[in-house]
């Protein structure tokens, strides 16, 4: 709730005088922590804000872009090849950097709203986010796997891009509704707002959400990593002892 | 209801998981093998990594082959003695294939491996079955009882014999170690107890009675899909508990389910269908393989080895 605090404090200044930046944003979240349990199911993030102005609003449109950004990681591309009538992996590509999550959400679409220069600074679309500087070859065209790897992240639903997906209302309060689907994996996950004039940024804003594990799923995943024999054992002990049950069952029912 | 799983990251339907358990359940039961070969790749289709549905899938054989045993030891038709040689050679096969499967699994290769000793071995498998319960239904219709001499194979000739009592043998014990340590090696790759390879190989190379023959199998199917487990647990953190109970709940319901049906079919029909069954599998995987892939990349996550 220390986001809800600092949009209403936000409010109370657009009253007041303080000469600093001529447009600023302040932001905050519905949830800042979001806990996979045993039935998650996805889980939907407000991301909501308010410009705050010193002096009435310059003319020309006001507008938002909002991401949100998973941890990220190395991820290897493979592509199949035909290698003696069947389809084999042949050739890799390792992109040094790409999160496992990442929505973009714009009042307008980008091409309208963001400069390149601007997007190449802040590192707004799904390009600029997949880092190909730095790329293990192990391909000629490498092009063609960053390619693919935004493809199938965004038919998974893990990568996409919303424009329309925030409204502004009055050129002064922010709301983005964005999914996180069922797959989603742990860790920080970045929550960006950006104000933007003439394709350029002018303001910006961050806020983290935690994503974990909870309860049973947390246990669960500590124990295959920290006790990986316990765990184990655990497993064979359960499919024992179900086997065992099934076969006393059966037997009781049979006579 | 959504289920997310730990271990494979995914969030899937509690009952297709159920119902997917279920099939194979049903299916084991009525043939006696422990379904791995059906499991693994269908947990591939509904989004479970390759590595997590192998192990996984090793986890969910140990419970029917548990419940299979029980059945079979009421009825003394384990062999223990012949059950301990053919696991010696198992628990080394088994390790090797583990070995294998970690050196595959960063070369990027595990799918393409896992792919083609399906096609490999169930092709193989369910043609030599279709063969023999074609002519068991056969012999049937025009009742002529087969006729077979005692024969002297190679088994007969090594060195090392041993008494398997239960079985009526007294054979060299190389051969059972070296039919444990192939399928232990198939079963560590494919996430499969190895029954389906098992049986045959103890009837057709072994000479074992039929009948102590699903139970013997059955038996040491136990000791390599639980060491398979183990190590995948310790090597890989790629068993997911979560999944494997409700695989398990599915299977244990469905198996007593599938050996009623078992019970009423003639047993060359029953061979027949499980021939039919492996087959069907075997052509399809083989036509992933052949026919060109709608989608040529593939990622996984990681930094390239």
């Amino acid at each position: 709730m220390r986001g809800l605090r600092r949009l209403l404090s936000a409010l109370f200044l657009l009253g007041a005088a303080t000469p600093a930046v001529a447009e600023d944003v302040v932001t905050g979240l519905s949830q800042s922590r979001v806990g996979i349990t045993v039935n998650f199911d996805g889980s939907e993030i407000m991301v909501f804000g308010a410009v705050a102005r010193d002096a009435p609003a310059p003319d020309g449109p006001l507008d938002v872009i909002v991401t949100i950004e998973g941890p990220s990681g190395p991820v290897t591309v493979r592509r199949k090849e035909r290698v003696f009538g069947i389809w084999v992996n042949t050739d890799a590509v390792e992109v040094t950097s790409a999160p496992v999550y990442y929505a973009v959400a714009s009042t307008r679409p980008l091409e309208e709203i963001l400069s390149a220069t601007d997007d190449l600074r802040h590192r707004i679309t799904l390009p600029q986010m997949v880092r190909t500087i730095g790329v293990v070859h192990q391909a000629d065209d490498t092009a063609l796997f960053t390619e693919a790897l935004m493809r199938l992240r965004t038919q998974s639903g893990a990568f996409s891009r919303d424009d329309g997906g925030v409204q502004l209302e009055r050129e002064v309060l922010i709301r983005a509704d964005v999914l996180l689907p069922a797959n989603l994996t742990e860790g920080i996950f970045r929550t960006r707002v950006f104000l933007l004039r003439e394709g350029r940024v002018i303001a910006e804003e961050e806020q983290l959400i935690d994503v974990h594990k909870e309860g049973l799923e947390r246990f669960l995943h500590r124990l295959a990593l920290d006790q990986p024999l316990i765990y184990g054992i655990l497993s064979l002990a359960l499919a024992i002892a179900a086997g065992w049950l099934a076969s006393a069952a059966f037997n009781r029912f049979r006579s | 209801m959504q289920l997310y799983l730990p271990i494979a990251e995914v969030s899937v339907n509690a009952l297709t998981l159920l119902g997917l358990g279920g099939v194979v359940g049903v299916l084991s039961g009525m043939f006696g093998v422990g379904g791995g070969f059906l499991i693994t790749p269908l947990l591939m289709l509904i989004g479970v990594p390759p590595g997590v549905a192998v192990a996984t899938g090793a986890n969910q054989v140990v419970a029917s082959s548990v419940s299979g045993v029980l059945a079979h030891v009421k009825r003394r038709t384990v062999d223990f003695r012949m059950g301990l040689v053919l696991l010696g050679g198992g628990m080394v096969g088994s390790a090797v294939g583990i070995w294998v499967f970690s050196i595959l699994r960063e070369m990027g290769q595990v799918e393409l491996l896992v792919q083609l000793s399906y096609v490999l071995f169930l092709g193989l498998i369910g043609l030599m079955m279709l063969q023999e319960s074609l002519r068991a239904i056969r012999r049937a219709q025009t009742n002529t009882a087969p006729r077979r001499a005692h024969q002297h194979r190679l088994v007969h000739r090594l060195p090392l014999k041993m008494k398997f009592r239960a079985s009526g043998l007294y054979i060299s014990a190389i051969p059972p170690i070296m039919v444990g340590a192939a399928v232990g090696f198939l079963a560590a790759i494919m996430g499969v107890g190895g029954g389906f390879i098992m049986v045959p190989a103890m009837i057709y190379l072994l000479g074992m009675p039929t009948k102590v023959v699903v139970g013997t199998s059955l038996f040491q199917i136990i000791f390599v899909t639980a060491f398979t487990t183990l190590m995948h647990a310790i090597t890989a953190y790629s068993v997911d508990i979560l999944l494997a109970v409700m695989l398990i709940v599915g299977g244990v319901i469905g198996a007593q389910i599938g050996t009623r049906i078992g019970l009423k079919l003639k047993a060359e029909r029953l061979r027949l269908l499980l021939a039919l069954l492996v087959l069907t599998m075997s052509l399809k995987i083989a036509l992933d393989l052949l026919i060109t892939p709608g989608e040529l990349y593939v990622l996984t996550p990681g930094r390239l080895p």
